[in-house]
């Protein structure tokens, strides 16, 4: 079963690295793993997917020294949002019928060509999924999914304020990505 | 002060106690050596081969408590260390790796003797930094020797790049607390965990002690034997929980696992409760998971999470240092007795004694196992006894019981061959000690030999002793068992080990009779101004009994042959 864990890492050169090599080698399989900046410049946040039992690869995240805080989110409520770009490859009679799959999904049209368009929709997994079925049949000439990302619902928030004391007193001259 | 980033990791080095580094220069790390001119105080021992610095450093953190220190150069320099940096990693040693590299300029361009050292010892450090800025290469040096040392143990390398070693900056030494936020070793149990475990000791009839590693790094072995006779709990060790507890203790089950005691295992088999104290039930130690302790419940106290449930699942996981936690829990245990459940193990215990080769005549044959008791005798289970990887270090285990931690250092989890003799090496300088004995096989020992110049040049009185079976003999012990003894590439040649000692001008002896062995002992123990090896011509077709086959039944284990009525 696909399990979700949300982690909060130090914003350092060889972050990303690190979590992939420690996903290979103890043979944990990612289904997507996102990463980006978080309102702390030192921190960055990932959504990892994975087909693996989500505890053990907590327990194992928990040994990166750069990694501060994992948590499992799977049976949590919570906000999935995947991203997608589609090209889509359309006619004269088949460019409404696109528009129109586009309104039933929320999509929007964010280019045209006069034999294409690139669709962009936002939505959890299985909303991207409908819509790329529902597109195939036209013709799909390129699509990029930006993976999944996620935030849990209500009150409860993972946050980076509470690790700001920590790099607060260290001239760490080296400003540094987690790319 | 202003400093170059060069003397400002020697200064580092000296503000964290180091007294002794084992290196070898080159290029990259050039002014980091020629700065060493001016700290006489920090010894530089010069390795052959940069994997025995690192495994002197190992040898020197395992012996000592303290943190072993390399530094090598970049590109060859640093790549020749990866496998002392893995041997340390899967026995939790504490060592820290500097690197030179490129300078920064050059970085990513293949330079001359550019590696991605950060890259390719990611999965065998704790944790590793490339050091961008001469700025931040103190606060680094620290923080290195802090995830070094604390928690689970581990190496941790430093990469610094040539101009950041010639860059010069005020030197300020970091005194504030180290500050990680993702890094919190864990210490003491909670109340519930404490009450949880104790419900299980309160109602174990057959519980067993399994004692690791942890045990010798927590400096835990006064609370285990206390656990132990209160509870009247029988203590099985790993073989890198030997020493943790004396093994002479009449509660002693000496090691377990694939060549482990037969009462060791089979009380792990029978058992109602195990208590993993500071172990993790790695495949060595437990044969077939799914017939392991199979009606044992388990309360599993380590250090690190991540072992929890990862090969045995826990009734009871408690993670802390286990001496802490053992003095959270003990005042809380109830007196136990166990009668009958010691009376059986005592059963067991004396059916392995019978079948015991110590106690067999061998003939006109030297066996390892004999030269290892012999050794065990003369030194009175005093030496610090330092392995090689094989059946002699499996011997070793078998026949020099250990009464004291940190008196047997082998290479447990990555079984590296080559290890012995650099690693005693480094234990003989740490300790500053006369009785370090290196027991290797001629397998092993020709695979970095080349330290015993090191060994001459710093006049290390490390004694050597060398079980030459002619063979890779546990590699040929497989053989025999597993693939109808089609010995292929295990019969080796080997040089004449005395004349090679000679040629180093190293005082040898060559011993092929059982009663030349204590002499050769004694003999070996009164040369303390340098090396001096001694070689045991060892039976050629010998078994490490007993064992249990990779993946077997722990019970399971091909057992000697009990001994004829008239056959004594």
């Amino acid at each position: 079963m696909k399990q979700t864990l949300v982690a909060l890492v130090e914003n350092k050169p060889g972050v990303l690295n690190r979590v992939a090599s420690l996903f290979r080698r103890r043979n944990f399989n990612i289904d997507s793993l996102t990463v980006g900046r978080t309102e702390s410049p030192a921190i960055s946040r990932m959504t990892i997917v994975v087909d693996t039992d989500a505890e053990k690869v907590a327990k194992q995240l928990y040994k990166l020294v750069n990694v501060i805080q994992v948590e499992d989110v799977t049976n949590v409520p919570n906000v999935s949002r995947d991203l997608a770009l589609i090209k889509v490859q359309v006619s004269a009679e088949t460019r409404g019928q696109v528009i129109q799959i586009c309104d039933i999904f929320r999509a929007h049209i964010v280019d045209t060509s006069p034999e294409t368009l690139i669709v962009e929709v936002t939505g959890d997994e299985e909303k991207i999924t409908g819509i790329v079925e529902m597109l195939r049949q036209f013709g799909i000439l390129e699509m990029v999914r930006t993976g999944v990302v996620t935030m849990v619902r209500g009150e409860q928030a993972l946050s980076p304020n509470g690790y700001h004391e920590h790099f607060a007193s260290r001239g760490n001259g080296h400003s540094a990505n987690v790319l | 002060m202003q400093l170059t980033g060069a003397e400002i990791i020697l200064e580092c080095l000296i503000r964290e106690g180091v007294d002794v580094m084992f290196g070898y220069p080159g290029g990259a790390i050039l002014p980091t050596y020629d700065a060493m001119t001016k700290y006489p105080q920090l010894h530089h021992v010069l390795v052959r081969h940069e994997q025995g610095a690192a495994h002197m450093a190992d040898g020197y953190a395992r012996a000592t408590g303290k943190v072993g220190v390399v530094i090598a150069t970049s590109g060859p320099g640093a790549t020749n260390l990866v496998t002392g940096i893995a041997t340390a990693m899967m026995d939790s040693s504490p060592i820290v790796c500097i690197t030179g590299q490129v300078p920064t300029s050059q970085i990513g361009t293949d330079a001359f003797q550019e590696t991605d050292v950060t890259g390719v010892t990611l999965p065998v450090t704790k944790h590793n930094y490339l050091v961008y800025d001469v700025e931040d290469l103190a606060y680094t040096i620290r923080e290195a020797f802090h995830v070094a040392r604390t928690g689970r143990p581990g190496p941790v390398l430093v990469d610094v790049p040539k101009d950041v070693q010639n860059a010069r900056t005020e030197f300020v030494y970091p005194e504030d607390e180290i500050r990680l936020p993702g890094y919190h070793p864990p210490k003491r149990a909670s109340e519930g965990e404490i009450e949880a475990a104790l419900r299980l000791i309160e109602q174990a009839e057959r519980p067993v002690i399994l004692a690791g590693r942890g045990v010798v790094m927590s400096g835990a072995g006064a609370e285990v034997l206390q656990f132990a006779e209160l509870t009247q709990t029988p203590i099985a060790l790993t073989l890198l929980g030997k020493g943790g507890v004396p093994e002479s203790h009449p509660l002693s089950l000496s090691m377990m696992g694939m060549h482990g005691t037969g009462h060791a295992n089979l009380a792990i088999q029978n058992a109602d409760l195990l208590l993993a104290f500071g172990m993790r039930f790695d495949d060595r130690v437990t044969g077939n998971l799914k017939t392991y302790a199979p009606n044992a419940r388990k309360i599993h106290i380590d250090i690190d999470t991540s072992e929890i449930h990862k090969n045995v699942r826990a009734d009871v996981p408690i993670v802390g240092d286990l001496k802490v936690v053992l003095q959270q829990l003990l005042p809380k245990v109830q007196r136990r007795e166990h009668k009958a459940w010691l009376a059986q193990v005592r059963d067991w215990m004396e059916d392995a004694d019978e079948r015991d080769i110590v106690h067999q005549d061998a003939g006109s044959r030297l066996l390892a196992a004999h030269v290892i008791h012999d050794m065990w005798q003369a030194t009175q289970g005093n030496a610090i006894v330092v392995t090689d990887v094989g059946q002699h270090q499996m011997w070793e285990a078998q026949y020099y019981p250990h009464e004291r931690p940190h008196t047997l250092i082998t290479s447990g989890g990555l079984g590296t061959m080559g290890f012995g003799l650099p690693a005693a090496i480094g234990a003989a300088m740490g300790l500053r000690s006369t009785n370090v004995w290196a027991i290797v096989g001629d397998g092993g020992f020709q695979m970095t030999m080349a330290e015993l110049a090191t060994a001459v040049q710093e006049r290390v009185p490390v004694k050597i002793a060398i079980i030459n079976n002619g063979y890779l003999g546990m590699v040929r012990q497989w053989q025999e068992f597993f693939y109808e003894e089609r010995y292929n590439a295990t019969p080796m040649f080997t040089p004449d080990f005395i004349a090679l000692a000679a040629a180093y001008g190293i005082p040898a002896q060559r011993v092929s009779r059982r009663e030349d062995v204590i002499p050769a002992i004694d003999w070996a123990d009164s040369i303390n101004d340098g090396p001096v090896l001694v070689e045991f011509a060892v039976e050629k077709h010998d078994i490490v009994y007993p064992m249990v086959p990779a993946g077997a039944d722990l019970h399971n284990m091909i057992r000697r042959p009990a001994p004829s009525p008239d056959s004594v």
